[in-house]
């Protein structure tokens, strides 16, 4: 009895993921894998990811569930993105931009488009309760799909991201010709060692993340959480349920604009056509690994979550390499069984509780 | 008479988790005659009708004791198709038929006659096709029975209420083997010729040597329809009379009884202040609990009980009032018109609501004790806030000292004030909802089923608490309660819902009688 309820509280599945994990860094010692390299890439991955599954949080606390439509908040920090390079290199004759500011422009050249499409789009899921997370999924698709079509057509005419010859916008865009490239990454980062550091890139993951901290303290934060977790007590209590969830969904769309950017820096291109397209459910399978359901999560969840997807994601990799030779993508099959099996086992734990 | 009983249930006592709802019933009912039970909500009819259906709910909770006889041979039914079997029917209060398909069709529902054809010979029998003659024949001959004029033909929807009902009764007609029919409160859908037209063909039925088993709370139905008559209270047969040796107001009398040793309010000298909540022709489009028209003034400083049976429409007056549900016409506080149908005017003019339903509306159940004592006056009043300019934090320490001053004052026992209010008794969860809208600091408090699903003690206290909020600190209260005594224990007035609307407003130590009459939407001579 007492086993059972020490088991339930630590969370099964929670247990095998972290068991699995601290398996693939034995295994890795063991292999005499390079240790140094191990460590950097997981920090770097870890804090490119954290921006992006802290998207997931506001759109979980405010009821409309994991937030499967994040790449609409991507495609808006893409075009923030692009705005600023445009910007900047239209006024190459009058004024240079440092990077921090650039990567400042594009930020702000991104919210108006978050802000807007996010409203839209708690718009569209207060009309669909219920079906919430399948909704968010195809719309997810369809806006991807539709922009392939908008960077051809759009009227970007930086060199540095057009296709030399026709018209339209580059698969992936450099951002190293104006040093946004590991912009984060390179603030304040410290050697130990082979092992690098990215301060600023976990800075500014951990700011994000006070922020949405303090954000849940405030009124309008706790007013959410109740329109979430119980939608008839918050309207007896005079809360507009409908608006805390629009809240939400802009709260995460802005999250996951500012979450590519600070994931496209670091990666060093911004990454358009397909690039969005399966990001939602990397940050999906993140945060339920961390301990979310589909109706509760907290901030512990999102950076648990994050530190073990991301880190079974990289040292899955080369461990896997190391047994199948000649079979490469099997760190890439395992990544994806893991990724798509959380998701699966959580939205059967949905409402279980 | 000399028959013998078609059904005898002997010594029938029932309990659902130690809490005993039927004590020793004993039942019998001869071949054509027409058996009434009456009783409050609650009083053990429904168990006693699944104790004789052999629902599920019954077996998964230890069984019964005591035993049952069809036709002198003691049965044991097991299950609703056993029941069937034994020639057992039921009309349902909410019917159970397939709009999409016809009349006939409903009727022989799962009863089809079947004929074979090639297919079926190759295949089995699961394959046979249905002989549409004589399933219309049938309907017809059962729907004759009746005497109801209802095309067979016609499909189940955009028939009339009334007519759906016949189809359900004609169902169990239609059964060959029907020796006992169930109607449970058949008469609520139905307007007035409906009804009357109802009672007429159940005597028909009984006529035909068939037992009918009728339940109700309409007292006038039950003298003109019933050979006998048996009054259930508080899970007891409280006395069976033969139609011609009783009368509506004994029988009313009887329903409500003082289950419950109580003292009234009465002695309290009652001061009316000014009318400071006035509701005028109010609806509310509550399901389940539809308000028609409701005209009521509470005075300040009362405490006003609002009551009546299930279903009539106490409820929904103050979840309208709160704009829960849809809600028109007008209501009134200290004079100031009220909007409608918006939650946080109604906070915001001052009132204070203790749901009835705990733990779907009045609670966060997975937030701590000390959130949802303060969430109430957080999201009302902007109470429990630090601000700067748009920015706001939540006064942890604000939050724990009113958490503790309520812990303390109202005695929620708890491991503190951070514990979660899931794992909190029913009667603790109560003290915190009322904790929360105590911290609201009401001009008027509303509290709908204050003591549902909580133990004794735990009511007793809760009771207590409401009256010394009154006595000392003058607060208005408006209780809704389907414990009669409950209300009468505590309130200065109470009005009595009957059909959407209010039947009369009476005083605690007022009759049982009069209680009774207005429950069963009968009217009282004035002057009570």
């Amino acid at each position: 009895m007492a086993f059972n309820s020490f088991l339930k509280r630590i969370d099964l599945a929670r247990l095998i993921i972290a068991a699995f994990f601290v398996f693939l860094c034995i295994t890795a010692v063991a292999l005499r894998l390079n240790l140094a390299e191990l460590i950097t890439s997981s920090l770097s991955r870890i804090g490119m990811w954290s921006v992006l599954v802290l998207a997931m949080l506001p759109a979980i606390v405010s009821g409309i569930g994991p937030n499967f439509g994040v790449s609409l908040g991507i495609i808006c920090g893409l075009l923030g993105g692009l705005t600023a390079l445009e910007l900047a290199y239209r006024l190459d004759e009058i004024v240079q931009f440092s990077p921090g500011i650039l990567f400042l422009m594009a930020i702000l050249f991104s919210l108006p488009f978050a802000l807007l499409v996010g409203v839209g789009y708690g718009w569209l899921l207060n009309r669909v309760k219920g079906s919430e997370m399948m909704i968010a999924t195809y719309v997810g698709f369809s806006i991807v799909s539709i922009m392939k079509l908008a960077w051809v057509f759009l009227p970007f005419t930086n060199p540095e991201m057009a296709w030399p010859i026709g018209r339209g916008v580059r698969v992936q865009v450099a951002l190293g010709n104006r040093g946004l490239a590991q912009l984060l990454n390179n603030f304040l980062a410290i050697r130990i060692g082979e092992v690098v550091i990215p301060t600023g890139l976990l800075l500014s993951g951990a700011l994000c993340a006070l922020l949405v901290w303090f954000f849940m303290r405030s009124q309008t934060g706790m007013a959410m959480a109740a329109a979430g977790s119980n939608p008839r007590f918050a309207q007896a209590a005079g809360i507009s349920v409908d608006r805390q969830r629009i809240i939400g969904t802009v709260l995460s769309t802005v999250l996951g604009a500012v979450g590519i950017l600070i994931y496209s820096q670091s990666y060093g291109f911004l990454q358009l056509y397909e690039g969005p397209m399966f990001m939602p459910f990397v940050a999906v399978a993140a945060i339920l690994i961390g301990g979310a359901s589909v109706s509760k999560a907290n901030i512990t969840h999102v950076v648990v979550g994050t530190i073990l997807f991301l880190g079974i994601q990289v040292v899955a990799v080369p461990v896997a390499n190391a047994f199948t030779a000649d079979w490469s993508s099997m760190g890439e099959i395992s990544r994806k069984i893991i990724q798509n099996g959380v998701i699966l086992y959580a939205l059967t734990q949905a409402g279980g509780e | 008479m000399g028959a013998a009983p078609i059904l005898r249930m002997r010594g029938i006592s029932k309990s659902f988790h130690g809490t005993q709802v039927l004590h020793d019933v004993n039942l019998e009912i001869m071949p054509g005659e027409i058996h009434g039970i009456v009783g409050e909500n609650g009083a053990g009819k429904s168990t006693l009708m699944n104790i004789l259906f052999g629902m599920d709910v019954i077996h998964s909770t230890g069984g019964y004791e005591g035993s049952l006889e069809i036709a002198g041979k003691p049965v044991d039914i097991k299950s609703p198709l056993q029941a069937m079997e034994h020639g057992i029917g039921m009309v349902h209060q909410e019917f159970m038929l397939l709009p999409s398909y016809s009349v006939a069709e409903n009727i022989k529902l799962n009863r089809e006659v079947l004929k074979p054809n090639l297919v079926s010979r190759l295949f089995g029998s699961g394959l046979q096709s249905l002989d549409y003659e004589r399933m219309y024949r049938d309907a017809r001959r059962a729907l004759g029975r009746l005497n109801v004029g209802i095309d067979e033909f016609a499909p189940i929807a955009g028939l009339p209420v009334g007519y759906m009902q016949f189809t359900e009764i004609a169902r169990e007609l239609d059964k060959e083997n029907l020796r006992i029919l169930v109607f449970d409160e058949p008469t609520a859908v139905l307007g007035e010729s409906e009804a009357a037209h109802l009672l007429k063909a159940i005597q028909e039925i009984a006529a035909e040597g068939i037992a009918v088993l009728f339940i109700t709370h309409r007292l006038s139905e039950i003298m003109e329809v019933c050979h006998n008559i048996t009054v259930l209270r508080d899970g007891r047969v409280v006395a069976t009379r033969k139609k011609n040796e009783t009368n509506v107001l004994e029988l009313a009398e009887l329903m409500v009884g003082r289950s419950m040793q109580f003292n009234t309010n009465s002695k309290r000298q009652v001061q009316r202040g000014k009318p400071i909540l006035e509701v005028k022709d109010f609806k509310v489009d509550m399901p389940g609990e539809q308000v028609r028209s409701v005209d009521l003034t509470v005075y300040q400083g009362e405490i006003l009980g609002i009551g009546g049976l299930a279903g009539q429409g106490k409820i929904g007056i103050a979840n309208g009032i709160m704009g829960l549900f849809p809600a028109s016409g007008e209501v009134k506080i200290n004079g100031e018109p009220l909007e409608l149908n918006n939650s946080q005017a109604a906070i915001a003019a001052g009132l204070a609501f203790v749901s009835e339903d705990r733990r779907g509306v009045g609670l966060l159940l997975d937030a701590s004790i000390e959130l949802n004592i303060a969430s109430g006056a957080m999201f009302g009043h902007g109470k429990f806030l630090k601000t700067w300019g748009p920015f706001s934090q939540t006064d942890r320490r604000a939050i724990r000292e009113n958490a503790l001053k309520y812990i303390k004052q109202l005695g929620v026992r708890c491991t503190g004030p951070t514990q979660k209010v899931r794992q909190l008794s029913g009667g603790n969860q109560q003290k915190v909802c009322i904790a929360r809208a105590l911290t609201m600091n009401p001009k008027i408090l509303l509290v709908s089923e204050p003591t549902r699903g909580i133990d004794v003690g735990a009511k007793q206290v809760v009771l207590d608490l409401l009256r010394e909020l009154n006595e000392e600190l003058g607060m208005t209260i408006v209780v809704t309660s389907s414990e009669l005594a409950e209300l009468r224990s505590i309130c200065s007035r109470i009005a009595i819902i009957t059909d959407g609307q209010v039947a009369g407003i009476l005083r605690p130590d007022d009759s049982d009688v009069n209680f009774g009459l207005l429950m069963a939407g009968q009217p009282i001579e004035k002057g009570a």
